[in-house]
């Protein structure tokens, strides 16, 4: 990373040139106490705003019309329009959100209840070989859905649950699991391990020390853990688009099915992208600090 | 999967003398709380790959129904052995998306590591706006990886009237030319616009682990090179790489068994084509299923990418268990 060795901080002209190798010690150590300099904050400002112009863009066409949206250099000083965004309420994209939700808030509630149960097990009263148990859990993470979606399709038309919302619901609770599992677990071993104990032997139940001490105690690692869960429902794609047809398919099989009937629809499809895009996006930015923890199912804070 | 076996409770215990049952029955209470999840688990994610595992052994095209039974989920032609796996190997289609998804994964994983730890570093300075910055390089990987596609597809990539053409154009008018170069990206080059629109989206993951993984590192070790004389390039070659080992191991490894099973993208950008030059394995399953109807051969396929992951997880449950060690040893 040539970002590393040293980038002069003051740009004041004409250093002499004993005094640039003194500025470059002062310089290194200016690095480790992890501040930078204008380039420095110019080079990074830059990526950052390579990386969102995507989504910079997407949000700015979806408030051009059609006709400034497609023009050749692009205009993004065109005038602002909402009609995109009437236009998809009007192609009845509600039902689809609505699936979305419905399938996102079930399955990640259903997480949670049979999760911190779980976590709460595999910390506190350590079960035989609860490594092996998480480890397990941690596999079927690892697991390829394209590898089961055969199968599940063939179970789920058997028992004419294809085209139910509920059949998304039940996949995504085992998809999210192993997450909530290991962020949950992660998240408990953060509690004193005393109070836990205390409960235990005043011989409390399994509900009322869920209910007293485990929730109120990690509320902000299930508020994280439930945002996870929320943003890799309402973005799953692969079982929404092979297993839901006309009732129950989400936003992201509206997408799909948006652009193939339009002529002319940058702006549209824009609206589309950064209206579907928008719960994930507020979740995402809301859970930000536990975000890789999440990501990184528990193993980095 | 061998997992399952070991992770599996005792059976029901039998019946035991007095001064054991106690003990046997606060056993069962302490699991109690994670039987649910744990037979829920078992299963939806379980049962599902070992009927792929029996369907693989089948002859069993829908259009052509045989007159035997599979556990009434419906009709296969006949035992096929091993049949299946000679055609997922020889079959051109499936070779080539074998060979795909291994230069999509790696292309996607490695690129994008480059790039999250190249942010990262960046972002583990002060600078001003630095919360800001954070907050927008995730934005890539929160929009939904359809949408993501379609706007790279449509309106980034689009010949006529796409952004990057666009831009091309508008560099080139700045400079006196009537027009800028117009480069079909899509269609000129498949693979690497899949690769480039997943790398926007991953590389925001990348940087998240490897930030928390620099921001982890102890600040006195960070002190003691500083006094010790080390400069920025020796500190960061000597003492950060090394500590940011496991955290470039997790991120590839985790990124790759997500990339391995990329189909968003591939269905929304390419449709796997021109041809089949962009066929991964989960799209040509997807395809032997819904467009073939081959199901003994789309199971096979599929069993095929579930072996792959396992070695790759194999590597990334290492990390997994080192990181945990640490973390309950500390």
């Amino acid at each position: 990373m040539t970002a590393v060795t040293s980038e002069p901080t003051v740009t004041t002209p004409g250093p002499a040139k004993i005094s640039r190798r003194e500025r470059r010690k002062i310089k290194a150590a200016e690095d480790i106490a992890q501040k930078g300099g204008p380039v420095w904050t110019a080079i990074a400002w830059f990526f950052t705003l390579l990386f969102f112009a995507p989504v910079a863009w997407m949000v700015l066409t979806s408030f051009h019309s059609e006709a400034d949206a497609a023009t050749n250099p692009p205009t993004p000083f065109a005038g602002v329009t909402f009609s995109n965004y009437s236009d998809l309420f009007d192609r009845n994209v509600m039902p689809f959100l609505i699936n979305s939700a419905t399938a996102s808030v079930v399955s990640t509630l259903l997480v949670l209840v049979l999760a911190i149960p779980a976590a709460y097990a595999l910390s506190i009263k350590p079960v035989e070989k609860w490594t092996d148990v998480m480890f397990f859990f941690l596999s079927t993470k690892f697991l390829p859905a394209i590898g089961a979606l055969l199968p599940i399709y063939l179970i789920v038309k058997r028992v004419g649950m294809l085209d139910n919302i509920y059949t998304l619901v039940i996949l995504y609770t085992a998809m999210n699991l192993p997450i909530a599992i290991w962020m949950m677990q992660s998240f408990l071993a953060e509690v004193p391990k005393e109070i836990l104990e205390a409960a235990e032997v005043d011989g409390a139940s399994l509900i009322r020390v869920l209910r007293s001490i485990v929730l109120p105690m990690t509320s902000p690692g299930i508020a994280a853990t439930s945002l996870i869960c929320f943003i890799f429902s309402w973005n799953e794609f692969m079982f929404a688009v092979n297993l839901t047809a006309t009732v129950s398919s989400t936003a992201p099989v509206f997408l799909v099915g948006f652009i193939t009937s339009e002529g002319l629809f940058l702006a549209k499809l824009c609206a589309a992208a950064t209206l579907v895009s928008l719960p994930v996006l507020i979740a995402g930015f809301a859970a930000q600090d536990k975000l890789v923890r999440g990501l990184s199912l528990g193993a980095v804070k | 999967m061998t997992a399952v076996a070991e992770a599996r409770p005792d059976t029901a215990p039998p019946p035991r003398p007095k001064q054991n049952t106690l003990s046997a029955r606060t056993r069962w209470v302490r699991r109690a709380p994670l039987l649910p999840a744990l037979i829920f688990t078992v299963v939806v994610t379980q049962v599902p790959f070992l009927v792929t595992l029996a369907v693989s052994s089948l002859k069993w095209n829908v259009l052509t129904p045989g007159d035997k039974s599979f556990l009434g989920l419906g009709n296969y032609e006949n035992f096929a052995g091993l049949h299946n796996y000679v055609t997922v190997f020889t079959d051109k289609r499936l070779r080539n998306a074998v060979l795909n998804t291994i230069l999509l994964t790696t292309s996607v994983v490695l690129i994008s590591l480059a790039l999250g730890l190249m942010l990262a570093v960046l972002l583990d300075r002060k600078f001003p706006g630095r919360g800001l910055a954070r907050t927008l390089l995730i934005a890539p990987f929160l929009v939904m990886p359809v949408a993501a596609a379609l706007v790279w597809k449509h309106v980034l990539y689009n010949p006529t009237y796409g952004l990057f053409d666009g831009v091309l154009n508008w560099i080139w008018q700045l400079f006196g030319a009537d027009q800028g170069p117009v480069v079909d990206w899509v269609s000129s080059m498949p693979m690497p616009a899949v690769i480039a629109a997943l790398v926007w989206q991953w590389t925001p993951f990348m940087m998240l682990i490897l930030l928390a993984g620099l921001q982890a590192q102890p600040t006195d070790i960070l002190e003691a090179a500083k006094v010790d004389g080390a400069d920025g390039f020796k500190t960061f070659r000597f003492i950060t790489m090394p500590h940011m080992r496991q955290y470039l191991e997790l991120s590839g490894l985790l990124g790759s068994i997500y990339i391995l099973q990329t189909f968003d993208a591939v269905y929304s950008i390419t449709q796997g084509g021109p041809g089949t030059a962009t066929t991964n394995l989960p799209y040509e399953i997807y395809l032997t299923m819904f467009r073939k109807y081959e199901y003994g051969e789309a199971a096979a396929a599929g069993v095929i990418t579930v072996v792959g992951t396992i070695i790759v997880a194999t590597f990334a449950l290492r990390v997994f268990s080192s990181l945990f060690r640490e973390e309950h040893t500390k």
